[in-house]
């Protein structure tokens, strides 16, 4: 009976230890509990900014408990029920004020997936400050920008189901960007959308990507993005690698079982973040007519193009990048190339492991050029965002442009700057 | 060098921002329940007519006080049954033929025309005080705050008829049945309604929410106090 199952745990003879070891030689519970959990070491010096991984994996479940029960009372339905209101917007109203408790569940969904945004963006902002994506992080990295991409097609997906104003043009502006692709671009967004017009067939399909098939791939994701992640180990404030320091039994000597230390830490964070989220659901859940854009709360028109129509804030960045390409370029029209400018505004953080020459990871030993560049790549950033909430005007597309050229300057000028750069050695051990 | 970086970031929200429309604030509550009744009535007698309300139920409006009996006798014209929405008469088919367009559903008004120039209850409050009489308009009238409006001035019976004078300022030529001051308190009263039936749960809301909050702040003590108990050791 050498080497079974049955030897690896040891029941201490007691129920709870019986039911372990029959477990144990049948699944590998206590060999992931210690690898995920109780013996996965995580530097010790985490701080402020390490909360936001596991606030993002709060704010996934919140976004799919709370979508379960909305899915049993919304109705994806172009067609006007016998008020003249279409049926997917009464029924999202049906939620809101027939369906017991139904204003709590829609007010944490619609809170929960700008919240979503807000936490992404700080622990992406987390990784570029440390250097989190650095070797051997890079498919950690990887798997986390498949993620960003499939959240924002989530996020664009599911706002076109309250069938409002801005659900129906929202999704109008962008499905006609795929039209702007010389050859395949007019098939394409007629094949995308499943009519001529966004339509009924368009909210079906809709409906379809956000609660099935992205939120499946988003699962995948972020299941590859944790298991990478504690192959390679956490990163740190100070960006270096804890394992290289061990004691005798292989523990690195700078590292904490991420249970308990860490669970009981992002519990406080957790509190702490459900605070704000509460203060915007229960006083605030319009968000100041950026969470729920108050053009919303007229049903979709067909006929009456919104004089104004602004993506969602999370968007605003990108859609910026987008109307700041002005230029047809080989005979190419400038919204092919807005389009492209706004492809490539996302998927360049995938580059970042690859662009990055400094010899240090952490912005606390990196000199003033890189700090520079962060500063200028963020703060162009919410202009950017900014101006993509704002009708387009002169000044608004010059400064646009400007800061879409900072944008991809931080990008793209990367490998010569982080080079160049002076930086101060980084220490043997995390400093507390 | 910060008090230079914050500068640079709201700078264009200083530049852009737009030369907004002057709106009147709205002066009324949604916690007035009152004025709120008042303006129920108002919405069943003079909107309801042509717009619907059709994600209110009739029977809601005991929140605002009301028994089922004072409804149905005072309130109740288009429906049989207290749970029924508050739906339109006329049909929309008819209505396109009289007015050229189909009259919005007036339940979430008062969010849908919330904007960057004040909220929608000032929108509302600011419009109904607003119109004048206009030949050039097929139904007599025009609005200062929507311009070239489908809608006549449904009630010019209360207000009386104003004028566009040649300072482009409204100028009341005949009265109403209303004076001006009790003409404004009774649009408020009206906007109250339209902003409580945009949201009917929105006190409850609020009340829920300081709940929640306190609950987490004394969750956090908890909290808190295990993580530094854990952590005391970790140097």
């Amino acid at each position: 009976m050498a080497n079974t199952n049955f030897e690896k745990y040891k029941s201490d003879g007691s129920l709870q230890g019986n039911l372990l070891e029959w477990v144990d030689a049948r699944f590998p519970a206590t060999a992931m509990w210690k690898g995920h959990l109780s013996e996965y070491y995580a530097p010790k010096n985490f701080n402020f900014w390490y909360f936001f991984g596991s606030l993002a994996l709060l704010v996934l479940v919140i976004q799919i408990v709370t979508g379960i029960f909305l899915v049993m009372h919304y109705k994806p339905d172009a067609a006007l029920n016998a008020d003249g209101v279409p049926v997917a917007f009464a029924s999202v109203e049906y939620i809101m004020r027939d369906v017991p408790w139904g204003w709590v569940i829609r007010y944490m969904h619609s809170t929960g997936a700008s919240a979503f945004f807000i936490v992404v963006y700080l622990h992406m902002f987390r990784g570029m400050m440390y250097g989190s994506y650095r070797k051997p992080r890079e498919l950690t990295w990887l798997f986390g920008v498949g993620i960003f991409l499939c959240l924002m097609g989530e996020a664009f997906f599911g706002y076109l189901l309250p069938w409002g104003q801005m659900s129906f043009w929202g999704a109008q502006v962008i499905v006609n960007l795929f039209s702007a692709i010389p050859l395949i671009g007019d098939p394409l967004s007629i094949w995308l959308r499943g009519d001529f017009v966004i339509g009924d067939a368009t909210l079906n399909r809709f409906f379809s990507f956000h609660v099935i098939a992205f939120p499946l791939v988003i699962i995948g994701l972020i299941a590859a993005h944790i298991l990478a992640l504690h192959e390679t180990g956490s990163n740190n404030p100070d960006g270096v690698e804890i394992k290289a320091k061990k004691n005798d039994k292989g523990i690195p000597l700078d590292g904490i079982p991420f249970h308990p230390y860490y669970t009981v830490k992002d519990i406080v964070g957790v509190v702490v973040f459900l605070m704000a989220f509460s203060a915007i659901m229960f006083f605030a859940p319009e968000g100041g007519g950026y969470f729920l854009e108050y053009n919303n709360f007229y049903p979709a028109d067909p006929l009456k193009t919104p004089s104004h129509i602004a993506p969602v804030w999370y968007f605003t960045p990108y859609y910026s990048i987008l109307r700041a390409m002005v230029w047809p370029i080989f005979g190419l029209d400038a919204k092919f190339w807005g389009v492209v400018a706004m492809g490539a505004s996302v998927v360049i953080f995938a580059f970042l492991p690859w662009l990055d020459r400094s010899p240090v990871k952490s912005i606390r030993y990196r000199g003033p050029i890189y700090k520079t560049f962060l500063t200028l790549f963020v703060i162009s950033f919410f202009i950017l965002g900014y101006l993509g909430t704002q009708a387009p005007s002169y000044w608004g597309e010059k400064i646009s442009q400007l800061c879409s050229l900072i944008y991809f300057g931080f990008f793209l000028l990367m490998p010569w700057y982080s080079k160049i750069d002076k930086y101060r050695p980084a220490p043997d051990r995390v400093t507390m | 060098m910060k008090k230079i970086l914050i500068a640079f970031l709201f700078a264009p929200i200083v530049a852009f921002a737009s030369g907004s429309v002057h709106l009147d604030k709205w002066p009324g509550t949604v916690a007035d329940k009152p004025a709120l009744q008042n303006g129920a009535k108002l919405f069943v007698n003079y909107c309801l007519n042509c717009h619907g309300a059709s994600y209110m139920r009739y029977n809601r409006l005991t929140e605002l006080g009301l028994t089922e009996q004072q409804i149905k006798d005072n309130l109740m014209f288009t429906a049989d049954k207290i749970g029924e929405p508050m739906r339109v008469a006329a049909r929309a088919g008819e209505q396109r033929a009289w007015f050229g367009a189909t009259p919005p559903d007036l339940t979430v008004i008062a969010r849908a025309r919330a904007s960057a120039d004040g909220s929608g209850a000032d929108w509302l409050y600011t419009y109904l005080r607003q119109f004048y009489r206009d030949d050039k308009r097929p139904t007599g009238w025009n609005n200062l705050a929507f311009e070239n409006v489908g809608m006549p001035h449904i009630l010019w019976e209360l207000q009386g008829e104003q004028v566009l004078n040649k300072d482009h300022k409204l100028e009341l030529a005949v009265p109403g049945k209303l004076s001006p001051k009790e003409y404004d308190q009774a649009v408020s009263d009206l906007v109250g309604f339209l902003v409580w039936m945009a949201e009917p749960m929105q006190e409850q809301r609020k009340q829920l929410g300081i709940f929640v909050i306190l609950f987490l702040c004394v969750l956090f003590g908890f909290a808190y106090a295990l993580k530094k108990e854990y952590w005391k050791d970790i140097k």
